[in-house]
């Protein structure tokens, strides 16, 4: 899940054109970019936009830090197309926040100077090999969770990109559990290496959730925009029960000690991540925060004299079609 | 049939497909991102196709894996030129557009090779090399004639790249054709690219050697071994 | 503020005839830059066989008002459609 803390705008628009809007989406009706909508819809939903499109870019970053070292080629070229795939799904999110009037440069400078985030996940460090496997696994398994369902949300342009997102998506997470079961079932440093990684991805996955619904005030109005489909805890305890059985495959410990069965609910009980650590990381104080934003710096800063010089040639190379006419 | 002249065209695509791979999530704009990993994954994928039919060639129990990541550097045959680091991304594109040019006339050449493997790799890999030209060039064009500092960091480039291409073009008895008769169209398609790119191709021909003959790689390509392949070194008995 | 690159529209034709289909955007400093790009990001698994770039700037597009005098009167031609008629079995396929 990559939007986390979406905090929703209230809306003071007429109302008897709010309800009509939101007939239209009771009624699943897609709203589209020219359609009338409250002012609090569209600034939610560029929020929104905005950091699931800068979680696929800085997201980018710490799968990207094991490209060059990928053990096989194989792996190197599934690991390149995987990170890839995440910078082509930056770029679809970011055209849809276009559509509701706000430019990529605009988000760019945003998440450059704090004023947005990206998923806390990223923050964290990946460590060894096997890492690229629990990313597949657990962050990628956790991100399905709560973009499958927003395929189907109100705003056009973000589930039409949803939709062409999560048909990319299908491999991501089978090759990191592909990752996981080599390396589990391989030598001793290898199944360390497992374990570790696990131990390690496991209570920063259940946060990409976000906070308990209790604790967000801004979920109602998402959830009957539709720009929200479903709750955090929902969407946790469903992630923790599809997970268990595959840790369990894998002979892998999740590093719970009251994880257990739950009869009555259908469901494991499970320990809540340390939510402290969750609202650092959110201030930029992950462990890896810093490096994050300092490598898109560089990226924007690096890259600002190639992107004037091609619009520079093509404004000479349009004066010179226009000279010969 | 040369095992040594399959192993050249597969190092030369593995050192390349490794350094342009270094660029994800740091180019200039998103589609140059995915632009250049798209053309690394060509690259990987040519050297699992070159170092695969070395391997089985030699018969010497190895596969493409083993000759990627179990030889030190002096053992590697590639150009001097795709060691080179990426230093910005102008020097990047430069790099790519002369070894883009070489490449596509070898492939040329080798796609009516008598080999019937190497000329069904040649086939294969021409059509993804059309591509990477066609794009590099446009690009060195583009940045070339864009503005004053950008045509000041390509004329540099080139400048600084130009001692490697006369490698390409040295050759012997292990190569799989002659790469000097490759020179003329290499000349004539880099010349119109200059002009309109407004660059100024070097007077020097001066050409740095020992990348393809092993004598002297740079001192760039043992540290890109060293990251590249470490886990397989550092594991020997995993697999992956 | 510094220029960005414009926004360009993809229309992408699959291998199967079909007519080109609107696929997502990017930014392009101009066509030929844009049809590069849409290579890149748009058929990285074979998607499609020819590519159309579109100016966004340059797209004219209906007004959401006027969605229904322009698409409901259709609404009640169902005969337009090959299932409003009851073919017998037996004719076979048509």
């Amino acid at each position: 899940m990559y939007a986390q803390m979406i905090k929703s705008e209230a809306t003071q628009d007429d109302p008897e054109k709010l309800a009509a809007f939101q007939a239209r989406i009771d009624a699943g009706d897609k709203i589209e970019p020219k359609d009338w909508m409250p002012a609090g819809y569209r600034k939610t939903l560029i929020r929104q936009i905005g950091q699931h499109a800068h979680s696929e870019i800085v997201g980018q970053l710490p799968e990207g830090n094991w490209i060059t070292r990928a053990p096989t080629l194989e792996r190197k070229a599934i690991l390149l197309a995987k990170v890839q795939d995440e910078a082509g799904h930056g770029l679809y999110l970011y055209c849809a926040a276009e559509t509701l009037g706000v430019s990529r440069d605009k988000l760019t400078e945003m998440l450059l100077d704090g004023r947005m985030k990206y998923s806390s996940i990223f923050s964290y460090p990946t460590l060894t090999w096997a890492d690229m496997g629990a990313v597949g696994w657990l962050v990628d398994g956790a991100a399905i969770m709560n973009q499958v369902p927003l395929q189907r949300t109100s705003y056009g342009p973000y589930a039409r990109s949803m939709v062409r997102i999560c048909k990319e998506e299908s491999f991501h997470q089978r090759q990191g559990f592909d990752i996981m079961m080599k390396m589990a079932n391989g030598t001793e440093a290898q199944k360390r290496m497992a374990q570790d990684a696990l131990n390690r991805f496991w209570y920063p996955s259940l946060m990409m959730f976000g906070p308990s619904d209790a604790e967000s005030v801004h979920s109602e109005q998402s959830m009957r925009w539709r720009i929200k489909m479903n709750g955090n805890d929902e969407l946790r305890q469903k992630f923790v029960d599809q997970t268990v059985p595959q840790a369990e495959y894998l002979g892998l410990t999740i590093p719970d000690e009251t994880l257990a069965w739950n009869e009555e609910k259908g469901g494991y009980d499970f320990a809540q991540p340390d939510w402290s650590e969750f609202f650092d990381v959110l201030k930029g104080n992950g462990p890896c925060s810093v490096e994050r934003i300092e490598a898109r710096q560089k990226a924007w800063d690096d890259g600002a004299w190639v992107r004037e010089a091609r619009l520079a040639h093509a404004a000479k190379k349009q004066a010179a079609k226009v000279a010969a006419e | 049939m040369s095992v040594a002249g399959l192993i050249r065209m597969g190092d030369n695509t593995l050192v390349l497909g490794q350094r342009l791979s270094e660029w994800c999530g740091h180019a200039p704009a998103l589609e140059e991102d995915i632009a250049l990993a798209n053309m690394a994954l060509d690259l990987i994928g040519q050297t699992q196709l070159w170092l695969g039919l070395a391997a089985s060639r030699e018969e010497a129990g190895r596969d493409a894996d083993a000759l990627a990541y179990h030889r030190d550097a002096w053992d590697f045959r590639n150009l001097l030129l795709v060691e080179q680091p990426n230093r910005d991304f102008g020097v990047t594109m430069m790099r790519q557009f002369l070894f883009d040019c070489w490449h596509f006339e070898v492939l040329q050449a080798l796609a009516a090779h008598p080999d019937a493997e190497v000329s069904a790799i040649a086939q294969k890999s021409v059509k993804e090399v059309t591509y990477h030209r066609e794009r590099s060039s446009d690009t060195v064009i583009a940045l070339g004639d864009g503005t004053e500092e950008s045509r000041g960091r390509m004329q540099g480039a080139l400048d600084r790249l130009w001692p490697y291409v006369g490698e390409m073009f040295s050759t012997d008895d292990d190569d799989l054709t002659d790469m000097t008769a490759l020179r003329p169209a290499f000349d004539a398609y880099a010349e119109t690219v200059f002009a309109q790119a407004t660059l100024t191709r070097p007077d020097s021909d001066f050409a740095h050697m020992g990348g393809k003959t092993g004598a002297r790689h740079s001192e760039h390509l043992g540290h890109m071994l060293a990251t590249m392949q470490v886990l397989p070194r550092s594991y020997p008995d995993a697999t992956w | 503020m510094k220029q960005e690159w414009p926004l360009w529209e993809v229309f992408i034709r699959g291998q199967h005839g079909l007519s080109h289909r609107h696929v997502g955007s990017l930014h392009a400093t101009d066509a030929e830059h844009a049809i590069q790009n849409a290579r890149d990001v748009y058929t990285r698994r074979k998607e499609g066989v020819s590519i159309w770039v579109v100016p966004a700037a340059d797209i004219t597009a209906s007004s959401p008002d006027d969605k229904g005098s322009l698409y409901d009167p259709a609404d009640d031609k169902v005969y337009r459609h090959p299932t409003f008629f009851d073919i017998p079995d037996d004719v076979g396929a048509m």
